[in-house]
């Protein structure tokens, strides 16, 4: 009998490859190819009075050299702005950059020229020869200087404000009134980035003969930059191919698309009739990529004697950045995902998207959450510190209970849907959290330590994730005749270990050997139709579509081998990849022989597919393929699910603060985490592992430090402070809870972002627990927390 | 991230290297490339010429007697801290090295290029200063020392000659009855400190404080050292400590970054000052009691 692989701890095939360094990300395709190189605004905010090219024109080794005005000539859409992806009815003021800069630059990093040369050294020389004049503007930079509006980013957007939306559940202003006690707080979290290893990246080549384009793109949406480079380059769909070979990580922001390069490079693979790769390096990545994170909150709560919330008021500002393609997703979440596991009782909730003259914003994973954790669990605690309870009380008597499942919000989700949690066991989950930590040891180690003149602190955050949003994904799965199984499906991978993954489920679905599955993913070659990998989704909405096709692909495989084996359908199983009748092994056909019979052949091209052929098989008085069917072994379809399924989890964490340095140190971090049916524990747990490295980050160490004219002054791997291994916990402490999806057939949750989502609250909560002062903005370096004990005890 | 143009050699001899740098203002030595082939390449250094030294002979050694370490400008970081008598005979020298970034940069990076890139925030360039060491150089007219005192003349500005090139950096051994300590606090591992102090004690033949002299990692533009030994010749106090400390800020200007103000600077100044002199002391201390033994 074949193992269960759903649920096992298999380790990920993808990794061999990895680890000895024979992955291949876009750099490494089209090594004949010219390389290009873009010439980057300097300046925050300015107006362009001249571009002088002529330096370059002649230079050897230069093949293009192109500014905004050369472009609309060779694809007239090429000179209208970049698209605004996710249009919204309140983003009223929704503005995009163009490939390359039209007049104004709005951000230092913004794309101005493009050159295209033999190598990337000769293009960079080729960019220091570009003279470009300038008249500077006043730069907006930060989320005081947008709210203060003295000054304007776009000078037709009134107020800096690109949107203002409002949501609300009841009347929180009239529950906050008649509460018996209130309090308010204003709560900031800085801006950060996903800095994955691999920066962007765009090879492409034009294929003269067939008159087709293909493209290698570092994306989290390889169907997405194809819609886009058709549409701008005025290409038929049908004559792009765009693939996604290995990536170095996304983390969000390379869910962004087009990014001027994804449409630059093949304009010049077409006008050149050459492969052109563009490969971003560091300091673009930093200055041209995206960040996120960076908003400004003001709490106004009012709750009864034990903690249960009356009335929430949230308003909010969103640092978008220049410009606006990804819409307002991250603070749309930020503003529905802030109520965690809690009734908020009446709630209203009002943001501002406001522009700054800074690199543009799209989501980091966690995209919006760990703000919005960040302010529910700081009113968590603060409840708690004013009422002197316990701080998992507080929680506990406004928790969402399994009964109340499925639980409406009574508001609007991200991807226009309603607010609905389908499953969860928030009770559970925060009893298992208390254990996993040693939440009720806590005062006891406290006194022992503080006995050793030592300063820990503990603290707790809990989220929940609305994850696997729509519309759909699809699969394509076909065996071949040797029996091998080939899986496609259209969304992107960017080291999750979709490869495994995807192969227990269909392993397990289809009755065949996980070594004989393989995964293709992002290549529109395969699978045409597909959104993207971002939002926790792949899992869910391709497992869930890779699931449906093997069934149809076995139901199929069993129609057939049926007839040839003389049986009913109902009487056979598939295992290893031999269809059998039910509990006689040896009594079956291979899937590779079904899969020849499926398919009736004019030509035999070996000894297997002679059985196919017109004289050996099939009833002469019928069609060769009947009505209804088609050729071929395989399955297709989709999954579309009615709305996101919301997985959830809690950490906590001990810290230590050195009473003199300041320095602060993670003691222990536990999480417990529900992401429904686990297809593969390690896959999660690696997950887990990598979100709270990131979490790590966004709370002690990562920020953007820009300076008041809008130069990134730390953007380099030596002064972004991502944390080494280190830095990063030895151990985390993980326990699951497996609550089902009832929405797809696995019952399965996403987990890629949720290990980063509550890094910053658990760590402020900690660190007040361990200076007794509350900590009201993050991330937090010794430096800062120096400062505040000053001012504190001043 | 590429280098703008420019001319590469690399020499076989010494005479050749310095005759390569001669009349090019414009040129730089190669040699672990750690700072310098970042800053090539974002551009933020644009030499006309890299006289790589790497194929130069008989320029990787660590020699070691009693009189202290020799360090050739080819003995690479890694090499020189995992040699057990340069710990023996120059603890400082380890214990500082193994705060030097990270095991990959310590495997290209040479100690003696720290030592010439003159940054006030690097480990060895403030050891050499409290070892009171010295650099030899070769130039046109010949190889000269230059003393730690005379070597550093402002940020990350060497006395060198642009014609000459560092080939040996000298680490004298400890005077009797010397302890030493160092400590830093970086943001992350391996990272350049935020301050960082090493001291020196030497204890006079009745085991009382003689002399004290510490180093300080980012808290000047250039690598600094302060004489400590008037506000702690009475003993190691905590009010003593204090004073040293206060000494020691005195004649230090630790500045405001993206990473730590300058008051918090300050205030990691007299933490560490307390801190690894205490430590020096005890371990002069032990020094004493050890050879008092023997």
């Amino acid at each position: 009998m074949t193992t269960r692989m759903m649920g096992a701890k298999v380790a990920r095939v993808e990794d061999d490859r990895f680890v000895r360094g024979h992955g291949r990300y876009v750099d490494d395709v089209a090594p004949d190819a010219l390389h290009a190189a873009v010439l980057r605004s300097p300046h925050a905010h300015a107006r362009i009075r001249s571009i002088d090219v002529d330096a370059v024109l002649d230079l050897d080794g230069v093949h293009a050299v192109w500014t905004y005005e050369d472009l609309a000539p060779l694809a007239p859409a090429m000179g209208e702005p970049l698209p605004l992806l996710i249009p919204h009815p309140t983003l009223t003021h929704g503005r995009t950059q163009y490939a390359l800069a039209k007049d104004e630059v709005n951000y230092v990093g913004e794309a101005i020229a493009f050159v295209v040369a033999d190598d990337r050294y000769l293009a960079e020389d080729a960019l220091d020869r570009i003279v470009v004049e300038y008249d500077l503007l006043p730069a907006v930079v930060g989320i005081d200087a947008a709210r203060a509006a003295e000054r304007l980013v776009h000078e037709d957007v009134p107020g800096n404000v690109a949107a203002r939306m409002e949501q609300a559940n009841g009347d929180a202003a009239a529950a906050i009134a008649a509460a018996p006690h209130t309090l308010s707080l204003d709560l900031e979290i800085e801006r950060s980035a996903c800095m994955p290893l691999e920066g962007r990246g765009v090879a492409a080549r034009w294929d003269t003969d067939n008159g087709r384009l293909q493209l290698w793109t570092s994306t989290q949406t390889s169907t997405g930059v194809r819609a886009a480079v058709a549409a701008k380059l005025g290409l038929d769909l049908m004559r792009v191919d765009v693939i996604t070979p290995d990536v170095g990580g996304g983390f969000g922001v390379k869910i962004n698309h087009p990014w001027p390069e994804e449409l630059l490079v093949p304009l010049a693979a077409r006008l050149l009739g050459r492969a052109v790769k563009f490969t971003e390096d560091r300091r673009e990545h930093f200055i041209s990529s995206a960040h996120e994170r960076g908003q400004q909150h003001h709490v106004e709560v009012g709750f009864d004697d034990e903690g249960r919330l009356l009335g929430l008021d949230v308003r909010f500002w969103h640092d978008n950045g220049a410009y606006t393609p990804y819409g307002l997703i991250v603070p749309i979440i930020t503003s529905t995902q802030l109520l965690g596991p809690y009734k908020p009782g009446a709630y209203h909730v009002q943001f501002d998207s406001l522009y700054t003259n800074t690199v543009i914003v799209t989501p980091y994973r966690g995209a919006g959450r760990p703000q919005g954790c960040f302010v529910m669990e700081r009113t968590m605690d603060a409840i708690a510190a004013y009422l002197g309870k316990d701080r998992t009380e507080v929680r506990s008597i406004n928790l969402i209970q399994p009964d109340e499942m499925p639980y409406e919000h009574g508001l609007t989700f991200q991807d226009g849907r309603e607010l609905t949690y389908d499953s969860g066991d928030f009770p559970t989950m925060l009893t298992k959290i208390k254990e996993l930590v040693g939440w009720d040891e806590f005062e006891t180690f406290r006194a022992e330590m503080a006995a050793q003149g030592r300063r820990v602190g503990i603290g707790l955050a809990a989220y929940v994730e609305g994850t696997g949003v729509g519309p759909y994904e699809g699969a394509h799965i076909t065996v071949e005749t040797s029996g091998k199984v080939k899986v496609a499906t259209g969304l992107t991978t960017q080291g999750q270990g979709h490869q495994t993954a995807f192969a227990q489920i269909v392993a397990d679905e289809l009755g065949v050997p996980f070594e004989d599955v393989e995964i293709t993913t992002g290549d529109t070659r395969r699978m045409p139709y597909a959104v993207g990998t971002f939002a926790s989704r792949a899992a869910v909405m391709s497992g869930s579509a890779i699931h449906l096709a093997a069934k149809k692909t076995k139901e199929k495989a069993l129609r057939i081998a049926a007839e040839a084996l003389e049986a009913d359908v109902e009487d056979l199983e598939i295992v290893d990849g031999v269809v059998q009748v039910k509990g006689s092994p040896g009594s079956g056909i291979g899937l590779g022989t079904v899969a020849v019979l499926s398919n009736p052949l004019r030509y035999a091209f070996d000894e297997a597919s002679k059985a196919a052929t017109q004289f050996n098989v099939g009833d002469p008085t019928k069609p060769p393929v009947a009505a209804g069917e088609e050729p071929g072994l395989e399955g297709k379809d989709f999954y579309s699910p009615p709305r996101s399924t919301f997985a959830s989890g809690m950490h906590a964490v001990i810290v230590e603060t050195d009473p003199l340095t300041a320095e602060i140190t993670i003691l222990k971090y536990a999480v417990v985490h529900d992401c429904g049916h686990l297809i593969n524990p390690m896959i999660v747990e690696g997950q887990i592992h990598g979100g709270v490295a990131q979490g790590v980050g966004g709370a002690l160490y990562e920020r953007m430090a820009y300076d008041e004219a809008g130069q990134l002054q730390n953007a380099s791997f030596m002064d972004f402070l991502m944390p080494y291994v280190t830095e990063v916990p030895t151990s985390i402490d993980i326990d699951h809870l497996e609550t089902p999806s009832p929405l797809n057939p696995l019952g399965i949750k996403g987990a890629g972002e949720a290990g980063v989502i509550p890094g910053s609250a658990a760590f402020a909560a900690a660190i007040e627990d361990a200076e007794g002062f509350p900590i009201t903005a993050m991330p937090i370096s010794p430096s800062q927390l120096f400062d505040l004990r000053a001012a504190h005890h001043a | 991230m590429k280098p703008a143009p420019f001319d590469y050699v690399r020499p076989r001899t010494l005479d050749e290297a310095v005759q390569a740098l001669a009349g090019r203002p414009e040129a730089k030595v190669l040699a672990g490339g750690q700072s310098l082939v970042p800053l090539l390449s974002m551009r933020l250094a644009a030499p006309s010429l890299l006289v790589d030294i790497n194929a130069l002979p008989d320029l990787d050694h660590v020699r070691v007697d009693e009189t202290g370490v020799r360090i050739g400008a080819l003995a690479r970081h890694a090499r020189v801290l995992a040699d057990p008598e340069v710990r023996r005979v120059q603890p400082l020298v380890s214990l500082a090295l193994a705060n030097v970034a990270h095991p990959t940069i310590r495997n290209r990076g040479t100690t003696v290029g720290s030592l010439v890139h003159a940054d006030a925030a690097a480990e060895m360039p403030m050891v050499l200063r409290l070892l009171e060491g010295s650099v030899d150089v070769a130039g046109p007219s010949g190889r000269r020392t230059i003393e730690a005192a005379d070597l550093y003349v402002g940020p990350l500005e060497s006395s060198l000659h642009h014609d000459e090139i560092a080939v040996e950096a000298f680490f004298p051994t400890l005077p009797a009855r010397t302890g030493v300590a160092f400590e830093e606090i970086s943001r992350r591992h391996g990272d350049y400190a935020m301050c960082g102090v090493a001291a020196l004690v030497t204890l006079d033949g009745g085991g009382a404080v003689s002399r004290v002299r510490a180093g300080y990692l980012s808290a000047s533009d250039v690598p600094a050292v302060v004489d400590l030994t008037e506000p702690l010749a009475g003993g190691i106090t905590p009010a003593s400590l204090e004073q040293a400390a206060a000494v020691a800020l005195t004649q230090l200007d630790p500045e405001t970054d993206i990473h730590a103000t300058a008051a918090y600077r300050a205030h990691l100044v007299e933490v560490l000052t307390a801190r690894v002199v205490t430590a020096a002391y005890q371990n002069a201390s032990e020094h004493t009691h050890q050879s008092t033994q023997e």
